[in-house]
């Protein structure tokens, strides 16, 4: 597997091409993807609605297959050996997928069944599993009758059950209170962190993704259009960023500011000012020049923009 | 088939048995399922006399029994599936296409099949409480196996088309009733032929070997049988039921 969990490699699924899609239904849902996973890390895979995220996930379980390139999982290809990378990986899709009407026990069992955990194993770790998410003493309630929230947890449960090396998650926290996502976030983490486990998520969640992922990929229209730690990101994105608040901001403070060839935009409101920088412009220069053009700094920032503003810009510089 | 395959299968009537019988919510699927066919058990012989169990309909009612059932069944564990979401989830899960497939098919063909013997069974001892009169009466040899193949064929038949029918339906609604249209356009082409016909088939009829007959609709069930379970493997691969 070479350190590597998921490889792909010109991965691309056109619907429609080969009929398989309504007449007049003709969608590049994943364009040439190309990019690497390493195992063991929280990996999370942005991108707004209809980039190709689900589309993506499905390639990689082997329920899609690809129109071209190529999808490795865990060493396995995607479209020729799906049974292998199905064996090997837990999944939560776009829906929880329980059975509503049987209890979270059942769910549970049918699944480790269908692992082929043997008996007493499985006995254990729906134990443990359903006591971890606090729900053991609720096992033979009727799925149904559960929160939206409690089923997601309990759907992740089931994704983890027999202890896959690699968990494909679709929104894992779509839906939850902030509560229960924190909790999923943190058993996420821990498990990437202590077992190893390679986590493969999708989110709109910016926020989330900045607390939960060593390593994001960006994608539109199919396309990636970054990769890198949410750091990297956000310093590409808004790392350039300036912010000052004070008083006196005159206008011809702010043209000689506009006129810095380190300025790419000024914008200024209620005693707050923020520049944007070109890449590796500096701040002290531009804040001598307000000083000695009679403003009143009371505190600089150097931005740091939001995983969600460097999203923005990212899928903004793309249409 | 190797072990790990008949455990797949297991696996998925495990879990077929636990949902059909949890329903608790729904019981007007209860009525059809298990008292409909029970109630038709005791009705029919009570008032088809003691021919019960030398006639045609008891044949017509070990065909219809099975329909009925494996209609709810069948399109319920596939189009429902999809329908509630669940279909996806274990299509992502290590189960192989053909033990999915094959844990449903032989699921509801079971419960299907299984209905229609006790419902033959039961409309045996009604014919008997009802007419008996201090003797037993008993299928005859040709109704006999005709029920048991009848039913048989019947419910296989009605699984194969319900899979391939549940597959392209939105719904388990709409999938249970294009297959009951599906399933009653042959008997509603014989009665037209039967009032169109009359006076030639009254003619023809004596003359007709009717276990002949029997043995060609027999034939031609079992033809159409591995026929609709072929189309319907055919179509039950993964990368063929999501969009």
């Amino acid at each position: 597997m070479d350190g590597i969990a998921i490889r792909l490699i010109e991965l691309t699924r056109q619907f429609g091409s080969r009929g398989k899609a309504p007449r007049g239904f003709d969608v590049l849902a994943v364009d040439h993807l190309t990019l690497e996973v390493p195992a063991g890390i929280v990996f999370g895979f942005l991108g707004p609605n209809g980039a190709g995220k689900t589309t993506t996930i499905r390639l990689l379980l082997g329920l899609l297959e690809p129109t071209d390139g190529r999808c490795q999982v865990l060493g396995f290809d995607s479209a020729t050996q799906g049974a292998d990378v199905r064996e090997r990986c837990g999944a939560l899709l776009e829906y929880s997928g329980l059975y509503e009407q049987l209890s979270a026990e059942e769910n549970l069992e049918f699944y480790g069944r269908v692992y082929r955990m043997p008996v007493l194993d499985r006995k254990a770790r729906i134990r443990e599993i359903l006591s971890g998410i606090g729900m053991w003493e609720r096992r033979n309630e009727m799925v149904g009758r559960w929160s939206r929230g409690e089923k997601q947890k309990l759907a992740i449960a089931r994704a983890l059950l027999h202890r896959p090396p690699l968990v494909l998650l679709d929104e894992p926290t779509a839906g939850l209170d902030v509560m229960a996502a924190m909790e999923v976030r943190e058993s996420l983490a821990s498990l990437a962190a202590q077992q190893g486990v390679t986590v493969f998520l999708t989110t709109h969640n910016m926020a989330e993704a900045e607390k939960l992922c060593n390593l994001v990929a960006v994608i539109r229209h199919g396309s990636l259009v970054a990769l890198g730690h949410p750091d990297t990101l956000r310093m590409r994105a808004g790392g350039s960023r300036l912010e000052i608040i004070g008083r006196n901001f005159t206008a011809a403070a702010l043209e000689s500011l506009r006129a810095q060839p380190a300025v790419v935009a000024v914008e200024a409101s209620n005693g707050r000012l923020l520049i944007d920088l070109r890449q590796d412009g500096e701040a002290a220069p531009l804040v001598s020049l307000l000083v000695e053009a009679g403003a009143q700094v009371e505190e600089v920032r150097r931005g740091k923009a939001t995983l969600e503003e460097a999203f923005v810009d990212l899928v903004e510089e793309e249409k | 088939m190797s072990t790990f395959a008949w455990n797949d299968i297991r696996t998925v009537l495990w879990k077929e048995s636990k949902s059909l019988f949890k329903f608790r919510e729904n019981r007007s699927r209860y009525f059809t399922l298990f008292l409909a066919p029970m109630l038709l058990g005791l009705v029919f012989p009570w008032t088809w006399g003691p021919d019960w169990v030398k006639d045609f309909p008891t044949m017509l009612l070990a065909f219809f029994t099975p329909v009925l059932i494996i209609g709810i069944t069948i399109t319920d564990s596939f189009a429902g599936e999809r329908e509630r979401h669940t279909l996806e989830t274990l299509l992502s899960s290590r189960l192989p296409d053909r033990s999915i497939l094959l844990g449903k098919y032989l699921f509801s063909v079971v419960v299907g099949w299984s209905i229609t013997l006790v419902f033959l069974l039961l409309s045996l001892v009604m014919a008997n409480i009802a007419h008996g009169h201090g003797q037993i009466l008993l299928y005859t040899p040709t109704v006999a196996l005709a029920d048991l193949a009848l039913s048989f064929l019947a419910a296989t038949l009605t699984a194969g088309v319900g899979i391939h029918i549940s597959l392209r339906a939105a719904t388990a609604q709409q999938a249970a009733q294009i297959l009951m249209a599906f399933l009653m356009i042959p008997i509603v082409a014989l009665q037209v032929g039967v009032v169109l016909f009359r006076d030639q088939l009254n003619a023809l009829l004596p003359r007709l070997n009717g276990e002949l007959i029997l043995t060609i609709t027999l034939a031609v069930m079992l033809i159409l049988d591995v026929v609709a379970f072929w189309l319907a493997a055919r179509r039950f691969q993964r990368a063929k039921l999501l969009f």
